[in-house]
């Protein structure tokens, strides 16, 4: 038998995505096309929150729109429909995006003539949260019926958000959601996010979730 | 829940090194991941032993050393270990403090491997 022995690896297990999602970034800022990763449960609104954003932005700001939904185009169709660039990515049953598969989604859109790209990823709290997409901003919504639990299960999406938008509060009145215990979990994780509340079916929060939007994508076009 | 593709970089990696280092078989593989990361140990394994089937690292065990969440206070910079399960409801045992900051737990790590 052979002697075993010891080899130094030393090695970051996911350096390659962290260096494309770097030179996602970088591309992106010679363009000044802002990259925003949203991300949330399925069902909690992230199509509804784009095609809101969209319909109160799209004569201020150029859009484009990257969809992660699995196996189905139907996202890709709603937003197309409102005369945005969009492309679907067919992530068969992927659990998340990784920038490899958003530089090929950058790489269908006419990336110089847009201000901002939204990034639809696969509907999921966990494997999202651990993969760097190259986005500028990373947003994500969690909606009342899912409960005010969640920062306590999934510690890691709610850590890396730079906002947190709490959408389908038009269900408040019917659930027992504790909105001020939420707030208080989420920011025991992370201090610095931006919690926003809103309901994409009456439209209330919307204004302020799009006033964010438009003053981050000014801040970002300005810097250097 | 992702642990296909991080198998399959953990793979790449090691058969580089193993190229590099001349090595007949690889034996074992020592990771370091962190307790915030959702791997779970015995899928891995069984990817693993698929993807490497017929290389250098077929039949080699990863060993997983679960790296402990580390948080810092702003207020006092006092640093403890802490339960992904009590993150949402931190409070700095020194000073009472809110403001807590993550500063490891979240580790994907290669750290070496035992190889003939």
């Amino acid at each position: 038998m052979d002697e075993v022995r010891l080899i130094e690896v030393k090695e970051e297990i996911l350096a390659d995505n962290v260096k494309v999602a770097a030179e996602v970034r970088e591309r992106l800022r010679k363009t000044k096309t802002m990259l925003l990763n949203l991300m949330s449960s399925p069902g909690s609104g992230k199509t509804s929150l784009i095609l809101q954003t969209i319909a109160k932005l799209k004569d201020n700001l150029r859009l484009g729109v990257i969809e992660a939904d699995i196996e189905s185009k139907v996202d890709a169709e709603k937003v197309a429909a409102q005369g945005i660039s969009a492309v679907q990515l067919r992530t068969g049953g992927f659990c998340h995006l990784d920038a490899t598969m958003v530089t090929q989604g950058i790489e269908a859109l006419p990336v110089k003539d847009l201000d901002i790209i939204i990034i639809e990823n696969v509907g999921n709290l966990v494997c999202p949260a651990e993969f760097d997409t190259g986005a500028h901003k990373n947003v994500m919504i969690l909606s009342v019926p899912e409960g005010d639990d969640k920062p306590l299960k999934y510690p890691l999406m709610f850590s890396i958000c730079d906002v947190l938008l709490v959408n389908k509060i038009d269900y408040l009145s019917l659930s027992n959601f504790d909105m001020s215990a939420l707030r208080k979990r989420v920011l025991a994780l992370n201090p610095g996010i931006t919690i926003i509340e809103v309901s994409c079916v009456t439209g209330s929060g919307i204004e302020d979730w799009t006033n964010w939007l438009k003053r981050e994508v000014d801040i970002f076009k300005q810097s250097k | 829940m992702h642990e296909l593709p991080v198998t399959e970089s953990i793979l790449k990696i090691v058969i580089k090194h193993a190229e590099k280092n001349n090595v007949r078989q690889v034996v074992a593989i020592n990771l370091q991941i962190g307790k915030l990361s959702d791997l779970e140990d015995e899928w891995i394994q069984r990817y693993f032993d698929y993807l490497s089937k017929g290389t250098l690292a077929e039949g080699a065990r990863l060993k997983i050393e679960r790296m402990p969440i580390m948080m810092q206070c702003s207020n006092c910079s006092t640093s403890y270990e802490t339960e992904a399960s009590n993150l949402g409801e931190l409070v700095c045992p020194a000073c009472g403090g809110k403001n807590i900051a993550l500063v490891s737990g979240r580790e994907y790590y290669i750290k070496d491997m035992e190889v003939q």
